[in-house]
C-alpha cells in the first residue's frame, strides 16, 4: 500500500458535489453532519474547497451544463481521492436515463477524466444516513 | 466607486445546490444581483410525458426532493381534474397528514440552514436534531424517511394503520414541545434580532408585484395561502389558521416559518383523530382526452401542475410552476443595497430550491454548451410577443384575428 493510500484511510475529509440531483441525496448527506448521525466524531468533516478533500460525495446523474465544472472540480482535488456516488441516481440514473439533458453516469464520466479513479457507490433514493456511513467505511476498509 | 463582481457558486460550501451568483459590489454593500441557473435541469416535464400517469407521480416526485409530496400532489389533483373523479374520504386525511409531515420538516430544515447561514451554527444542530424524529414518523408511516411515494391518481397508494396513531401523536407532541422551546430561543435571541431585523425588507407592494408565494408573501402581511384559498384534501374540516407576520424582512420570514410548523402539526393531529375508514383509492378506470390543473400549497409556496392527455396513456403535455420561480426574481427587491454577507442570508430566507425551478434549459447536443437558459428563453417569449403585437398593432387587431383564425376552423 502506498503511503498516500494508507494516509487516506484516518478522518476523510469530503467535499459534497451536486451534479444535478433531485436534492434529498444532497439532504441526507447534510444529515450526516447532525446530532444524531455526528460523523465529526469519527474525523469525517465536510470541507469547503475540493483542494481540501480527500473524497467527493457526488450525488445526481450528470446533467450537460454542470459536466465542466465537474471536470474542473475533480482536476482541482488532490489525488488520490474516492469518488462517492451517493444515490441511485449517481449509481445508474435510475429515471433520468431517458432524459435528453444528463450524460450519466457517474463512473463513464469520472473514468473518462481519470482512468485510475477509485469509485465507490452506495444506493438508495435517497440512501439513509446510515447506509453512508457504512459505504464510506467500506471503502476506505478495501483502500 | 468601482464596481467589482463577487462569484457565488456554481460549487461554494454556502450551497448545497449548484447555481451561480454574481454579486455586483462597491465595497462591502451589493448594488445588484444576477444568477445562472440550468445546473439542474434534467427535462422532468418531457420525462413524464414518456411515461404513464401512474408513473409520472414517482417522476415528478423527483424534481425536488424536499416537496417530495408537495409535486406529486400537485400532480395527482391535476390528473383527477382532467377525469373528473372524487377521491375517497380516506385518502384526503392521509394526504394531508402527509403533506403537512413534509412541511413540518422541510421548515426545520430551513430554520437550520438560516441559522448556518448566518454562522450560528447551534440553531443549524438543533433545527436539524429537531427534524430527526419528524423523519422518523415519516419512516414508519410511509416507509422512507423522504420520498414517500404516497400519491397516486385518485387516491394514494398505501393505507396507513390506525395503530400507528397513537405513537405519531406522542412524538407529535414531542415536535410541537420542541419547536415552542426553539421559537422561544429564536425569536428572542437577541444576536439573531441583530442579524435578521430589517434585512432584506420585502415590502407589501413588492410582495404583490414580484408575484411571491407562501411564507415569503405571508411574512409580508398577506394571508395568501392556496391550503385556504382554494381547499383541497382534509384543510377545510380541520382547525387551523393562516400565519402572517408583517414586516417582510427575514426574521418575518423565520417567524411565520416557525409558527407555521406548530400549525401543521395541529392539522397533523386533527386528521388522525377524525381519520374516517373506507377505502383510500378511487380506481381510475380510463383518461378522457383534456386538460386538468392542480395547485397545492408547498413548504415553499404554491406549486402549479398542468397536464393535456389525448385519452392515450400518458400525458402529451405537462407543465409545472414551482414556488421559488416567483420568489427567487424578489432577490432583485430585497439584496441591492445589503452587504454580501447579509446576501446570502437574504437569498436564503425565502428557501429558494433550484431542483424545482430549473424546469427549462436549451442544450446545443453537438459541444454539450448550454445555448439558452431558462431567461433568455423567457425573454424569447417575451421578443415573440412584442413582434406578434407590432405586427397586428393595437390589441383589439389581434383579437380580431385571434377571432378571425377561430371562425375559420
Ligand atoms: S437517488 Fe433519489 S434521492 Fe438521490 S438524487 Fe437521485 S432521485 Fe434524488
Amino acid at each position: 500500500m502506498s503511503l498516500t493510500r494508507w494516509a487516506l484511510k484516518k478522518s476523510p475529509w469530503v467535499y459534497h458535489v451536486a451534479l444535478s440531483p433531485c436534492n434529498n441525496c444532497d439532504i441526507e448527506i447534510l444529515d450526516l453532519l447532525t446530532p444524531r448521525f455526528d460523523v465529526e466524531r469519527f474525523g469525517i468533516k465536510l470541507v469547503g474547497s475540493p483542494r481540501h478533500a480527500d473524497a467527493l460525495l457526488v450525488s445526481g446523474s450528470v446533467n450537460r451544463h454542470v459536466l465542466p465544472r465537474f471536470i474542473e472540480l475533480y482536476k482541482q482535488t488532490a489525488k488520490p481521492c474516492v469518488v462517492f456516488g451517493i444515490g441511485s441516481c449517481a449509481l445508474s440514473m435510475t429515471m433520468f436515463r431517458d432524459s435528453y439533458n444528463t450524460v450519466g453516469p457517474l463512473d463513464k464520466v469520472v473514468k473518462e477524466i481519470d482512468p485510475n479513479a477509485i469509485i465507490a457507490y452506495v444506493p438508495g433514493c435517497p440512501p439513509k444516513p446510515e447506509a453512508m456511513i457504512l459505504g464510506v467505511v467500506k471503502a476506505l476498509q478495501t483502500l | 466607486m468601482k464596481k467589482t463582481i463577487v462569484p457565488l457558486g456554481p460549487f461554494h460550501p454556502l450551497l448545497e445546490e449548484a447555481e451561480y451568483f454574481k454579486l455586483i459590489v462597491e465595497g462591502e454593500k451589493v448594488v445588484d444581483i444576477d444568477m445562472r441557473v440550468g445546473y439542474m435541469h434534467r427535462g422532468i416535464e418531457e420525462l413524464s410525458t414518456q411515461k404513464t400517469w401512474d408513473q409520472s407521480t414517482f417522476v415528478v416526485e423527483r424534481i425536488c426532493g424536499i416537496c417530495s409530496t408537495s409535486h406529486p400532489m400537485a400532480y395527482v389533483l391535476a390528473v383527477e381534474d382532467l377525469c373528473g373523479c372524487e377521491v375517497p374520504d380516506r385518502a384526503k386525511y392521509i394526504r394531508s397528514i402527509i403533506c403537512e409531515l413534509e412541511r413540518i420538516h422541510s421548515h426545520l430544515l430551513w430554520v437550520g440552514l438560516a441559522g448556518h447561514f448566518i454562522g450560528y451554527d447551534t440553531v443549524f444542530m438543533w433545527g436539524w436534531k429537531y427534524r430527526e424524529p419528524v423523519l422518523d414518523i415519516c419512516e414508519k408511516l410511509t416507509g422512507n424517511r423522504n420520498h414517500y411515494a404516497m400519491m397516486k391518481p385518485g387516491g394514494v397508494r398505501r393505507d396507513l394503520n390506525n395503530d400507528d396513531f397513537a405513537w405519531v401523536h406522542k412524538e407529535m407532541d414531542k415536535v410541537i414541545k420542541s419547536t415552542e422551546m426553539l421559537v422561544g430561543a429564536v425569536l428572542d435571541d437577541p444576536v439573531l434580532h441583530a442579524r435578521t431585523k430589517g434585512i432584506g425588507v420585502l415590502s407589501k407592494k413588492d410582495a404583490i408585484g414580484y408575484g411571491t408565494l407562501g411564507p415569503t408573501v405571508r411574512a409580508s402581511g398577506i394571508p395568501d395561502d392556496i391550503r385556504t384559498d382554494d381547499p383541497y384534501n382534509a384543510y377545510d374540516r380541520v382547525d387551523w389558521k393562516v400565519i402572517t407576520w408583517e414586516g417582510g424582512d427575514v426574521f418575518a420570514k423565520a417567524a411565520v416559518r416557525l409558527l407555521e410548523i406548530i400549525e401543521s402539526a395541529k392539522i397533523v393531529k386533527q386528521c388522525m383523530d377524525d381519520m374516517p375508514d373506507g377505502p383510500i383509492d378511487a380506481n381510475i378506470k380510463n383518461m378522457p382526452p383534456g386538460e386538468g390543473i392542480g395547485h397545492a400549497e408547498a413548504p415553499r409556496g404554491e406549486v402549479f401542475h398542468y397536464v393535456r392527455g389525448d385519452g392515450g396513456n400518458s400525458a402529451v403535455r405537462h407543465k409545472v410552476r414551482a414556488p421559488s420561480f416567483m420568489n427567487i426574481p424578489s432577490f432583485k427587491a430585497t439584496c441591492v443595497g445589503h452587504t454580501i454577507s447579509d446576501v446570502a442570508l437574504i437569498t436564503a430566507a425565502v428557501d429558494p430550491c433550484y431542483c424545482c425551478t430549473e424546469r427549462m434549459a436549451v442544450v446545443e447536443r453537438a459541444t454539450d454548451k448550454l445555448v439558452m437558459s431558462g431567461r433568455e428563453l423567457e425573454e424569447c417569449s417575451r421578443k415573440a410577443t412584442e413582434n406578434l403585437k407590432k405586427e397586428y398593432g393595437s390589441p383589439t387587431k389581434v383579437e380580431k384575428t385571434v377571432q378571425k383564425i377561430l371562425s375559420d376552423f
